[in-house]
């Protein structure tokens, strides 16, 4: 479980996190949903110790994280995967050596047993026999694949997607969706997902924190979204005239 | 106050470049590449400029010996004393400022724009150490075998351009490039050639890894890590000059 307790960060005089309370929790996908602009990015940095908070406290499990030395935060590094927005796949190696990364850098594994996991990591996101592909010859959705690949190849128990969606039609978004719901569910990861994208929080919101103006502003899950009357959640998901006059409409039926 | 911010963030950062690697295995290997990607990849431009510089310097010192008084082993021993004291070392190691060294801060500036040095970060390796050092390695023990090589085809471009124009003899350049030879000189050289090459690479690779934006910013990263390796080396060359030979 992740918990975020009244953190704060600035940048000179933009107050960028405001007292931002938040808590993951484990074999749920967390979104994180908000505006352009709203901290969203910032917040999965502060988490994950790339950017470091002004005030309050990120809790892996209990343990404060923003208390952490160097080598406790690497320990605690070595748990987590992170699927970045543009894939952040390294582009000298190919699909089989980014995935069996990880696990040259710290584990003890034989090449044959990386070679397998590599393999059971690719099967897992359904790109088998891509091995010796280099990441400049996959389409945005297999590079977002290989990325998760790589991400789960050491087991972690928290996962971090920064808009998996991004840049990727429909359909393969959805794939993506899946894929995210079915290994959190599988290895009961506590997943946290930030997206803009609507048809992902329907598809995989177990649980959903939508950030205003840097402070988290209203949680629920993929039902609450729907029917809630806040305004400024209506605002984002209802953001068009057409889903506006939508929910107006299933609103006069009574649904 | 903005540069000595970016000094006191230079030698922050090589803190953590020389930190305790996770995996020296992995550090080895990576180590091998790139004296492949930086030294063995450079030794054509090497190879040119070193017999056109000989050349140069040779039939340059030959027109410039107006008084009958000089031997004409001066050729030889001219060319020999410049090439391995100062244009070798030198001018061979701001060349390569310019081609390894925006090689190597656009290839981490590219990594850092597009989050790969926040992936290799986030999975709990020293980004500064694993990227960095086993450049540092590669260019400190490389670019000496370079050197070398380069003062050798110096001295042989000078011996082909003074006899192919008759400005000098086989015997007296050859007797010249031989004359009051002092080890230490190449010594001098070779210390020279490693405070340079650990130069080109912190200071490209520093460069490159507090980029920030976009293809752009990677470009202008680029363009200041040439700038400033080719200042830091000429600085530290008058130092050394100073400090070693006078």
């Amino acid at each position: 479980m992740i918990e975020v307790k009244n953190v704060n960060k600035s940048f000179g005089d933009n107050h960028v996190l405001k007292e931002f309370n938040a808590t993951f929790e484990p074999g749920r996908v967390n979104l994180i949903i908000g505006q352009s602009g709203s901290g969203k990015s910032v917040l999965t940095k502060c988490i994950v110790g790339l950017m470091e908070i002004d005030g309050g406290q990120i809790l892996f499990d209990g343990n404060d994280f923003s208390k952490m030395n160097r080598l406790e935060r690497k320990e605690i590094r070595k748990e987590i995967g992170m699927l970045f927005q543009g894939s952040a796949l390294f582009d000298s190696l190919t699909v089989e050596e980014n995935i069996m990364f990880p696990l040259t850098m710290f584990t003890k594994m034989s090449k044959k047993e990386m070679l397998d996991r590599a393999n059971f990591c690719l099967e897992r996101v359904n790109l088998e026999g891509r091995n010796k592909l280099y990441p400049a010859e996959c389409s945005g959705g297999m590079q977002k694949r290989i990325a998760i690949a790589r991400a789960i190849a050491m087991n972690p128990k928290y996962l971090f997607c920064d808009e998996p969606n991004s840049g990727l039609d429909p359909s393969t978004s959805i794939v993506i969706d899946n894929l995210i719901k079915e290994i959190t569910y599988e290895y009961n990861m506590t997943t946290i997902v930030i997206t803009h994208d609507m048809n992902s929080v329907i598809e995989i919101g177990d649980s959903i924190v939508f950030v205003y103006g840097g402070r988290s502003w209203w949680y629920g899950n993929k039902e609450d979204i729907i029917k809630t009357d806040n305004p400024e959640i209506n605002d984002f998901v209802y953001a068009s005239q057409f889903m506006k006059n939508l929910k107006n409409k299933l609103k006069q039926e009574g649904m | 106050m903005s540069y000595i911010n970016s000094i006191g963030k230079y030698f922050g950062m090589l803190r953590y470049v020389f930190s305790r690697p996770e995996r020296l295995k992995v550090y080895h290997t990576r180590t091998f590449n790139e004296i492949e990607i930086i030294g063995l990849n450079s030794i054509g431009i090497v190879a040119i400029l070193s017999v056109f510089i000989g050349a140069v310097i040779s039939m340059q010192t030959a027109a410039n010996m107006t008084s009958p008084l000089l031997p004409k082993y001066t050729i030889g021993y001219i060319t020999r004393s410049s090439t391995i004291l100062e244009f070798s070392p030198t001018i061979i190691s701001l060349i390569l400022a310019g081609k390894v060294g925006s090689n190597i801060a656009s290839e981490i500036g590219t990594m850092k724009v597009t989050e790969q040095i926040d992936a290799l970060e986030i999975m709990g390796v020293n980004s500064l150490s694993f990227l960095i050092l086993p450049k540092t390695i590669a260019a400190m023990f490389f670019f000496p075998f370079l050197i070398i090589f380069s003062m050798g085809l110096s001295l042989v471009g000078g011996y082909v351009a003074v006899t192919a124009t008759g400005l000098s003899s086989h015997e007296e350049y050859v007797f010249g490039i031989r004359s009051f030879f002092l080890v230490s000189d190449i010594t001098y050289a070779l210390f020279k050639t490693v405070c340079f090459a650990f130069i080109i690479v912190t200071v490209s690779s520093f460069f490159g890894y507090y980029t920030k934006g976009g293809a752009l910013d990677v470009g202008k990263s680029s363009t200041q890590a040439v700038v400033w390796s080719s200042i830091c080396i000429l600085l530290t060359n008058f130092i050394l000059t100073q400090l070693i030979l006078l």
